[in-house]
């Protein structure tokens, strides 16, 4: 009997645009979902003004409390635009993607802030009271099944912890790509030695991703310094397998087709039994076994006149 | 006597991350072998290579890292397995240059080299098993 009602915007202004609910038709009764939806647009003012005041956006929004209302206001536009299209359990449901750089930036002023994962549960469990108690209240009034309504918002709750958890998870993954990448490239400097003389010290193991950004810096220092000589200096490498032996082969090679020189230099003695041992020629680039001779060899190679 | 280690430490060789944990270890169980830096780096490079070859041929596997004992002497024994395709000739697959992927085609040969036992078992659709043992030259 109440079918056109909760079809009907309650309230006026902007929710109006946001009133189609899943079916009009009446085919369906009054079921959870959509009450929640109803409630969600009909007292989206209420909700706001009560969320503004939990810790979740009072903690972030110190500004003032506008700031906070409208952050309130654009999560309740989102949860029940979640619901009127009826999928509550769906974490990539249009409405829960148009909130989700919100999370993140209240999810990372929380963490900054040093909450914990269980106050970060308990301040999601505020705006959980106040969610049911607001459906729960809109039931008795609409005549609705209060415990199926209460079960969707429950539903639609334990959805957005799911997003924002998602948000968290993300952004570590970004943080930790980024950081990566970050020590990829403070790990291979390319130091100019002299004029025409470049070298890369390389430490620790020296992987594919490693050992390609060491190339492409390498090989555009080359470029940019007009170098002559380029010394790959091993003596941080703790161990040389036929892997490794192949980027440094590679490396080397793109060096020769730059119009440089390569020289391997800190090759220690148990390396060059190792490498010895394996079998590998290293013939094609010529070694020193100290980054000072290698530059020796360089400063005589390229010309410079000999300092003391 | 002749052996009896304890529990062996088992590893798994899944991802290149895996490498380095087997590389740590193996140079772990050489540091408690009283292995010299050159045995230690032997020891340590044979079992990158073996464990790149359970990853990359194998299709991943574990290893068994076990430190053992014979009169006077400590020593290292690792155990690589994997349950892959298998070698269907294993003194080819010795041969250095031999090579299935874009290798160097030295790693098993290289890596016999590399240590003072040496022990392949592979049977075609059954995995490969490659067991090394190395000793620390100075006494107990």
């Amino acid at each position: 009997m109440n079918d056109g009602a909760w079809n009907t915007p309650v309230s006026p202004g902007d929710d109006s645009r946001r009133a189609a609910a899943p079916n009009g038709s009446g085919a369906r009764p009054h079921d959870g979902t959509a009450l929640v939806a109803e409630a969600l647009r009909s007292r989206r003012e209420q909700l706001a003004q009560r969320w503004a005041d939990a810790t979740p956006f009072r903690a972030v929004y110190v500004a003032g409390r506008d700031a906070a209302v409208g952050a309130a206001h654009r999560l309740v536009d989102a949860l029940a635009e979640v619901a009127g299209s009826g999928h509550c359990a769906d974490p990539s449901a249009p409405g829960f993607e148009r909130v989700r750089p919100q999370l993140a930036e209240m999810l990372a002023e929380r963490g900054a802030a040093g909450a914990t994962a269980a106050q970060l549960g308990a301040e999601v469990a505020e705006l959980r009271h106040a969610l049911l108690a607001l459906v729960r209240d809109h039931a008795s009034h609409e005549g609705g099944d209060a415990g199926d309504a209460v079960v969707a918002a429950m539903e639609l709750v334990g959805t957005l912890r799911l997003v924002a958890m998602e948000t968290v998870l993300d952004r570590d993954a970004g943080i930790i790509a980024r950081q990566r990448q970050e020590i990829l490239d403070t790990a291979t400097p390319v130091l100019r030695l002299w004029d025409g003389v470049l070298a890369v010290p390389l430490i620790g193991t020296l992987d594919s991703a490693r050992s390609q950004v060491m190339t492409e810096a390498l090989l555009e220092g080359i470029v940019e310094q007009r170098a002559e000589v380029a010394i790959l200096d091993i003596t941080g490498v703790p161990m040389v397998d036929t892997v490794v032996a192949q980027h440094l082969m590679r490396t080397a090679t793109a060096v020769r087709l730059m119009g440089a020189t390569c020289v391997l230099s800190g090759i220690r003695p148990q390396i060059a039994q190792t490498i010895a041992a394996l079998g590998i020629d290293l013939g094609g680039i010529r070694t020193r076994s100290t980054l000072a001779d290698a530059l020796a060899w360089a400063l005589r190679h390229i010309g410079a006149p000999a300092g003391g | 006597m002749g052996g009896a280690p304890g529990a062996p430490t088992v590893l798994p060789i899944r991802s290149d991350g895996d490498l380095i944990r087997v590389r740590r270890a193996a140079r772990e169980a050489a540091v408690r072998a009283g292995m010299s830096l050159a045995e230690q780096t032997r020891m340590i490079t044979a079992s990158s290579e073996l464990a790149r070859n359970a990853l990359v041929h194998g299709g991943g596997g574990r290893v068994e890292i076990s430190d053992v004992t014979r009169p006077g002497r400590r020593g290292v024994r690792m155990v690589f397995l994997d349950e892959g395709p298998g070698i269907p000739d294993v003194a080819r697959a010795l041969t250095d240059g031999f090579s299935t992927g874009t290798g160097l085609g030295l790693g098993l040969g290289g890596a016999r080299r590399l240590v003072e036992e040496f022990r392949v078992d592979s049977r075609p659709g059954r995995g490969t098993t490659v067991t090394i043992v190395s000793w620390s030259r100075s006494p107990t």
